[in-house]
């Protein structure tokens, strides 16, 4: 994969900001009561984050170093306020739920991390790419966890149907069902990425490290290498320090 | 390896005291309110404590399977945590429900933790608040004892929150509190079988009467206190069964006595607030499980020091 696909896929799963980074739990835990609000509060932060890192990028040599977060904020905090108004004059439901959370875009961890971390250093094209692909992950996790809970604490699916699908269990809706949700759902990213990991730290070991290795064709454990565990590579080196020792 | 641990060669007392034994000595305790929560409510307070055990034994299984740990069934903890869970519970809830509450006292405040002796809190208890949580109507529609109803089931408040919305108790006299006919959970009404229970705890050395008697008192010198009627508050609500079965639970009560003195005081203390001025009628298993997270805190500051070392209070580590 190219590097500007990269960019884009790994704020989905492996570096997703909420499950893997663990950023912006505030927001993630106080609105994703219900799949419509988790929608809404991730689709006006993905917004706010792809602006925001496209500005960023293309200020990141005119912007001293010294004064860089006020900057950052500003530049942000812009952004927030035509998100807050476009929100508040079409979609006034959304902007009743989503209450304080909205307007507290601007100190997002996610958001001002994405721009410090990626956007100061990099290019508007990547920029971009790693605003959408961490968008994308926040308002995927927003999603698959406000889906959750408002299935199993209120019983529909983005507020359908409306007499419910399921019993309620409210405690899910509660903020104790929350934590125990996101907890839940770490676990699964922690366990997914982990086995991509795995996967492709396989896939580079077998294709490369062998071929390359000078010890080829004398390992006596080939493929060893791929789980981490040995490195046969250094092994015979080590007992030839000894013998000659 | 374990024989490399012991110091001396003189001959060794084992009591032959394990987990097993204790947990049949509880279970033995909390049958005579299971008899009573029958002859009060009717079949159905058994079919829930039936349905309570077997979810619990379940979770148990199931979950020790999917984490890869030996089984631990073996221990009968977990029934002792169905049988608890289901005296906390009106007789009138949905079965699904109660074995959902089971569920989650077993696996999320149990097995998670890492099983038996690691748990935070009281599962049981804490199975009995996520079930307040979730269910509020089914878990406060309260019956009737058949001795007090006619032919149809009748709903009706508890003294306690008959209490809380300011009405007067003086109608209900004190011996029919203490048989337990009066609207509450399963096991906790019938004070007489829960003396009975408690009594034989502490002649078999399972528990000391030092928590249910400091926390027992202490609601009734805060009532008293604050102006309520303390007999009235001692004999209903689950005072007594939080007291002498759940504030004793090993696991999450301090060890030494002047740890155990601060935890059933706090108990005392956080109930009567609770009930005297919270939105809640009913305060023992919130009161219990913050002391039960406390614990932790209570056991550092009363932890007994060698001789000659000063406490410091605000030491790491």
């Amino acid at each position: 994969m190219n590097r500007y696909g990269k960019e884009f896929t790994k704020g989905i799963l492996r570096e997703n900001p909420v499950l893997r980074l663990v950023l912006g739990t505030c927001p993630t835990l106080a609105v994703t009561t219900a799949a419509v609000n988790g929608l809404g509060m991730g689709a006006a932060a993905t917004f706010v984050l792809v602006c925001s890192n496209i500005v960023i990028s293309l200020l990141r040599k005119v912007i001293p170093d010294k004064v860089r977060l006020p900057a950052y904020i500003v530049i942000i905090a812009g952004f927030t306020t035509i998100v807050q108004m476009l929100v508040k004059a079409y979609l006034p439901s959304i902007d009743q739920a989503l209450g304080i959370y909205l307007p507290l875009i601007v100190v997002n961890c996610i958001i001002l991390g994405r721009a410090e971390a990626f956007a100061s250093k990099n290019s508007v094209g990547l920029s971009t790419l790693d605003g959408l692909g961490m968008g994308a992950g926040f308002t995927a996790s927003l999603v698959v966890m406000g889906s959750i809970r408002e299935l199993l604490g209120n019983g529909t699916l983005f507020g359908w149907p409306e007499n419910g699908l399921l019993p309620p269990i409210t405690i899910f809706v509660l903020p104790a069902g929350g934590f125990f949700v996101f907890g839940m759902l770490i676990y699964l990213a922690n366990k997914l990425s982990h086995r991509l990991d795995k996967d492709a730290a396989k896939k580079e070991l077998g294709t490369q490290v062998c071929a390359a290795c000078p010890m080829a064709s004398s390992c006596h454990t080939a493929g060893a290498c791929e789980t981490g565990q040995s490195n046969p590579v250094t092994e015979p080196d080590s007992k030839e320090v000894k013998e000659n020792g | 390896m374990e024989s490399t641990l012991i110091v001396s060669s003189s001959p060794h007392l084992h009591s032959g005291a394990d987990t097993r034994g204790v947990m049949l000595d509880v279970i033995v305790a909390l049958i005579p309110a299971g008899i009573a929560s029958v002859w009060l409510f009717g079949w159905r307070a058994l079919a829930v404590e039936l349905v309570c055990v077997a979810a619990c034994i379940a979770a148990e299984i199931l979950s020790r399977w999917v984490l890869k740990r030996p089984s631990s069934i073996g221990d009968l903890s977990c029934v002792v945590t169905g049988l608890l869970l289901a005296y906390n519970l009106p007789v009138s809830i949905p079965l699904w429900q109660a074995a959902l509450g089971c569920v989650a006292a077993i696996v999320v405040a149990k097995q998670m933790f890492g099983g038996i002796g690691q748990n935070f809190v009281n599962p049981a208890l804490l199975g009995r608040i996520v079930l307040l949580a979730s269910f509020p109507e089914s878990m406060n529609t309260w019956t009737a004892p058949v001795q007090l109803q006619g032919v149809d089931a009748v709903t009706t408040a508890t003294p306690l929150a008959v209490l809380a919305s300011g009405g007067d108790l003086s109608a209900i006299p004190l011996d029919q509190l203490f048989f337990g006919m009066r609207g509450g959970c399963l096991g906790e009404t019938c004070v007489f079988a829960l003396l009975l229970g408690g009594a034989y705890l502490v002649i078999r050395r399972v528990i000391t009467p030092i928590i249910p008697l400091v926390y027992i008192g202490t609601v009734f010198v805060m009532t008293w206190l604050l102006g309520a009627n303390p007999l009235y508050h001692i004999l209903s609500g689950g005072l007594l069964l939080g007291a002498i079965f759940m504030a004793t639970d090993y696991t999450t009560s301090p060890i030494n006595r002047s740890g155990q003195v601060v935890f059933a005081i706090g108990c005392g203390l956080l109930t009567v607030l609770i009930r005297l001025y919270g939105s809640l009628p009913e305060g023992v298993s919130f009161a219990i499980v913050i002391m039960n997270i406390l614990t932790p805190l209570i056991e550092r500051a009363t932890r007994p020091l060698p001789f000659g070392e000063k406490r410091r209070w605000l030491r790491r580590g």
